[in-house]
């Protein structure tokens, strides 16, 4: 028996994407394997580690535990998505590379969009709240003092 | 992909929805699939079909009134925990929802599916216990009303029938006078709990309900017993087990530490109303 294929229309950075997936295609494999936005990194796939962590309609959503299917109809928002209208860094991004908020990178995309999100809702949070805006993700390279300080350098440039 | 295939329905009306999932005996039901997509994913469950609830309408609404707060089962955890009227009502429920995850985890898990998931680790189901809410459910069989002490039989296991989906819950408001107060330990901020508190206190009565401790949700009375007895007391009643996270001992010490804690705050909040 092979498996039913769902015709689905994402928009993803504002780009409109027409895919035929199963239905177990995670929004996190659609995102990489099927529109080839390998920004958005896949660790611990069960929601952990926010490394998957997207924008769904401007929230942060782990895009491993959202099938691709679920996703119709909402605005998707990656890394990719991050910089500004004219390809250079947003604040975000360029908070992370002046405070050195990274080394390996992997764990990098899912505190972009989740600060990107956090800053929007918090523009001028204290020390105590910026660490608590990325405590739901693990980076296992940095030891977080650098990621806490590129979100107060972030809202000082956003 | 790492869950098994399975036939997917979003249906858009409540019938349709307990149709679908009269029709197969092995069908789930997805809400925020903040507990179920990793068990996909782990292939600990391998359900035929799901039935995605998220299309249905009428079930996003959070309803504060006199008596209580009702509570979608689409409403997201952070817009619960958003809600200001619900805060008024019945502080409790954020105070035990800051606990619940993080905050991208909380956007998009439901609080009424953290409810019907039954984990002993959810700090929602022992706020509903210790409440005296309810879960009102359709099914093909018609609606109906499932009480707190009735709604979870086990671990993860709960007296819905297969048909039925939970479409609303119920967390009566404070009554004038009455305190309340939650503190848990987690290795870090929104992690599941080694060890959660939900006190309420209410003239002379003292309730405990514990989150992590036992299998299913307990509520502990612990009126009349003095300030220096209701860790001990707390203990007896409860009798932790060691699991990967903490040893029995480790836990009956939290317990201890963490009722005498939470009941001064509970008496507190009390006082100030
Ligand atoms: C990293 C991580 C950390 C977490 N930490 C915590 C924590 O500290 N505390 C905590 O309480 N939770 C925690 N959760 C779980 C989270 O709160 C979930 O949102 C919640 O347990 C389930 O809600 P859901 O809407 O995501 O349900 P789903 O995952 O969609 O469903 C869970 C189960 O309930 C059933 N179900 C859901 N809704 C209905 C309905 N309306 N009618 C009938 N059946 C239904 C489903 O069939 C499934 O069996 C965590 C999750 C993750 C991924
Ligand atoms: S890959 Fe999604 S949270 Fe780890
Ligand atoms: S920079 Fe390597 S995991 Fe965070």
């Amino acid at each position: 028996m092979s498996e039913t294929l769902h015709e689905l229309r994402l928009v993803v950075n504002g780009v409109t994407h027409d895919l035929r997936v199963p239905a177990r295609r995670l929004l996190s494999d659609a995102l990489r394997q099927d529109l080839g936005l390998t920004g958005t990194h896949v660790g611990c796939e069960h929601g952990v580690c926010g490394a998957c962590t997207v924008l769904l309609d401007g929230r942060p959503v782990r895009a491993c535990l959202l099938f691709a299917v679920s996703a119709v109809g909402c605005e998707v928002t990656t890394v990719e998505g991050l910089t500004n209208p004219d390809g250079s860094l947003g604040p975000v991004q360029q908070a992370f590379l002046e405070c050195h908020g990274l080394q390996c990178g992997f764990c990098t995309p899912g505190f972009l969009t989740t600060i990107t999100a956090g800053l929007r809702d918090n523009p001028a949070p204290t020390h105590e709240e910026a660490r608590e805006m990325v405590a739901g993700n693990l980076c296992r390279c940095t030891g977080y003092q650098n990621i806490v300080r590129a979100v107060e350098r972030a809202a000082e440039l956003s | 992909m790492k869950p098994a295939p399975f036939s997917y329905l979003r249906p858009t009306s409540l019938a349709e929805a307990v149709q679908a999932l009269s029709a197969d005996p092995d069908a789930k039901v997805l809400a925020g699939g903040q507990s179920l997509v990793p068990l996909l994913s782990m292939r600990l469950a391998a359900p035929s079909t799901i039935v995605d609830i998220n299309g249905l309408t009428g079930l996003s609404d959070i309803e504060v009134g006199d008596d209580g707060v009702r509570v979608g089962a689409l409403v997201r955890h952070a817009d619960l925990l958003a809600h200001d009227g619900v805060r008024r009502s019945q502080p409790l429920v954020p105070l035990a929802l800051a606990h619940v995850a993080h905050a991208t985890i909380r956007n998009r898990g439901t609080t009424v599916g953290s409810l019907v998931h039954a984990d002993a680790a959810a700090e929602m189901p022992a706020v509903l216990a210790l409440l005296g809410g309810s879960v009102e459910v359709v099914g093909s069989a018609g609606a109906r009303t499932i009480d707190a002490d009735d709604l979870v039989v086990g671990p993860l296991e709960t007296s819905l029938a297969h048909d039925e989906i939970a479409v609303s819950a119920w967390f009566p408001a404070l009554a004038p006078g009455a305190g309340v107060a939650f503190d848990e330990i987690a290795r870090r901020q929104g992690d599941y709990a080694l060890c959660g508190v939900a006190v309420l206190v209410e003239g002379d009565s003292v309730r405990a309900s514990y989150v992590s401790v036992s299998d299913v949700p307990v509520v502990v009375d612990l009126s009349g017993v003095a300030d220096d007895d209701l860790g001990d007391a707390a203990v007896a009643a409860l009798d932790p087990a060691d699991d990967i996270h903490a040893t029995a001992a480790y836990r009956a010490q939290l317990v201890r530490v963490l009722t005498r804690r939470v009941v001064a705050a509970a008496r507190e909040g009390a006082d100030r109303r």
